[in-house]
């Protein structure tokens, strides 16, 4: 066995905000003997268990699986959605990417959309709305059909489940300097208007899921690719082309 | 937006190409600028025709900056907290991050540039010069901070083409997977003439090429 890896020390600035009348504010926060194989949530985790140790309030945030596919966790890292880290959620980012005696700013996705609830737990109830908004796809019930009764191109297939790998963790939202869901519901909208399956509601569906966006409070696309860069998902921008022919078609 | 910003776009490209006529001296640089006034004719009567491009453009300015003030207000309203860390832009492309401030600086640009080789008002050769004058002696190497605040209002104009191109494809839905790659290329070639056609004139003009 190989000698432990010294253990990290760690200045954080977390905000804190107790509910969502609180103003909120940063605190900071002293975390010593950080493992460089802990995720970003584990070493929350150490810092909560101290917290409630002390009878302070721990820092709230979301998360669920930890193994990436879920989209519950999300915090902005020092300025970025899900840390510096390509293509990786916050429960995947681990702390050997950061410097001993780092200092990391932790924030909760900001949007007007996605009202704080605690500390870094934000309500994305605003993205079931779009989901919602997108209505129903008509597909005969009943006994699974054969599997090549319907032929769907190798291309096709691949770009629409690359589309719902979407997690909706909010992530696109969080760096678009717009505040834009633009990423979230053009991938929503591909997975669909890719498969046959999704072609009689198609126009409508992304009609409708555009005005809800719109609804809820989001900004507009401006094409600055800052959503994509941050995906842990890696969903293209080539979606928000399709969402927006789509959404052209269905306004004629 | 996209489609303010392509007509724009194609009156940049016609306005580059009459401006490089100073290379071929005063008269068919004159000539030029009494056609643009008797294009159309007899048709059309005198400056109607460029009346016509001068109402159209002017509507599409106000659009153009319409659309950017919308959703720059949108923008603001999405996000009311602001993010306690600077936020690095993740995505490359610098040019993206100018198109506000820019367009601002380009707007004022253009005031500026009709008031001194359209209307002469801050131009020495002013109102009764001919353009070309008007060019030759505006850019006059006295006046090198013209061409210098020039010179940045264009590289700005650059800048705002280098995104605006191919965001246009993206915003009405023409860009697809694989023709990202060329529409950022051919946005940058277009940009990149289009700021050397521009400029090469007031800085031939400064160094005395044109003269």
């Amino acid at each position: 066995m190989s000698e432990r890896a010294k253990g990290m020390n760690l200045t954080l600035k977390v905000w804190r905000q107790n509910g969502p009348e609180d103003k909120g504010r940063m605190v900071t926060y002293r975390v010593e003997d950080v493992s460089p194989d802990m995720s970003f949530l584990e070493m929350l985790d150490v810092l909560n268990e101290r917290l409630i140790l002390e009878g302070d309030d721990p820092i709230a945030f979301d998360h669920d699986c930890r193994e990436g596919i879920c989209g519950m966790c999300g915090m902005v890292i020092n300025g970025v959605a899900h840390g510096e880290q390509v293509a990786t959620t916050t429960c995947q980012l681990h702390m050997r990417h950061f410097e001993d005696n780092a200092v990391i700013t932790i924030e909760p996705w900001r949007a007007a959309p996605f009202p704080v609830v605690k500390d870094l737990v934000v309500d994305r109830s605003a993205f079931d709305r779009i989901i919602q908004a997108g209505g129903f796809i008509s597909v005969p019930a009943g006994s699974a059909p054969d599997a090549h009764s319907v032929p769907v191109k190798k291309v096709d297939a691949d770009a629409a489940f690359d589309a719902a790998t979407c997690i909706g963790c909010g992530a696109c939202v969080a760096a678009c300097p717009n505040g834009s869901a633009s990423l979230f519901t053009a991938a929503k909208i591909t997975h669909l208007s890719l498969l046959p399956q999704g072609q009689p509601e198609r126009a409508s569906r992304a009609k409708a899921m555009v005005e809800q966006m719109d609804a809820e409070g989001f900004g507009g696309c401006t094409n600055t690719g800052e959503c994509t860069a941050v995906c842990p998902k890696g969903i293209p921008l080539d979606t928000i082309a399709r969402m927006n022919r789509d959404y052209l078609k269905a306004s004629k | 937006m996209a489609v303010t910003g392509a007509v724009l776009v194609l009156f940049l490209v016609g306005h580059m190409v009459g401006n490089l006529k100073a290379f071929l001296g005063a008269d068919s640089f004159n000539e030029y600028a009494s056609f643009l006034r008797t294009m159309g004719e007899p048709l059309l009567t005198y400056r109607v025709a460029l009346t016509l491009v001068e109402v159209v453009l002017g509507v599409c300015i106000v659009l153009h900056m319409w659309s950017a003030i919308s959703l720059a207000r949108r923008a603001g309203k999405a996000r009311p907290v602001k993010y306690a860390a600077r936020r690095k832009s993740q995505a490359n492309g610098y040019a993206v991050h100018t198109m506000r401030y820019g367009g601002v600086i380009i707007l004022l640009f253009v005031i500026y540039h009709l008031l001194d080789l359209t209307f002469g008002t801050v131009n020495p050769a002013g109102w009764d010069g001919t353009p070309y004058e008007r060019l030759v002696e505006g850019f006059a190497p006295g006046r090198w901070w013209v061409t210098l605040f020039y010179v940045v209002a264009v590289v700005m104009v650059g800048l705002h083409l280098r995104h605006g191109l191919w965001s246009a494809f993206q915003t009405l839905g023409l860009a697809s997977g694989r023709s990202y790659r060329p529409l950022k290329l051919t946005a940058a070639a277009i940009s990149a003439v289009l700021v050397l056609g521009f400029l090469v004139v007031p800085v031939a003009v400064m160094i005395g090429v044109i003269k």
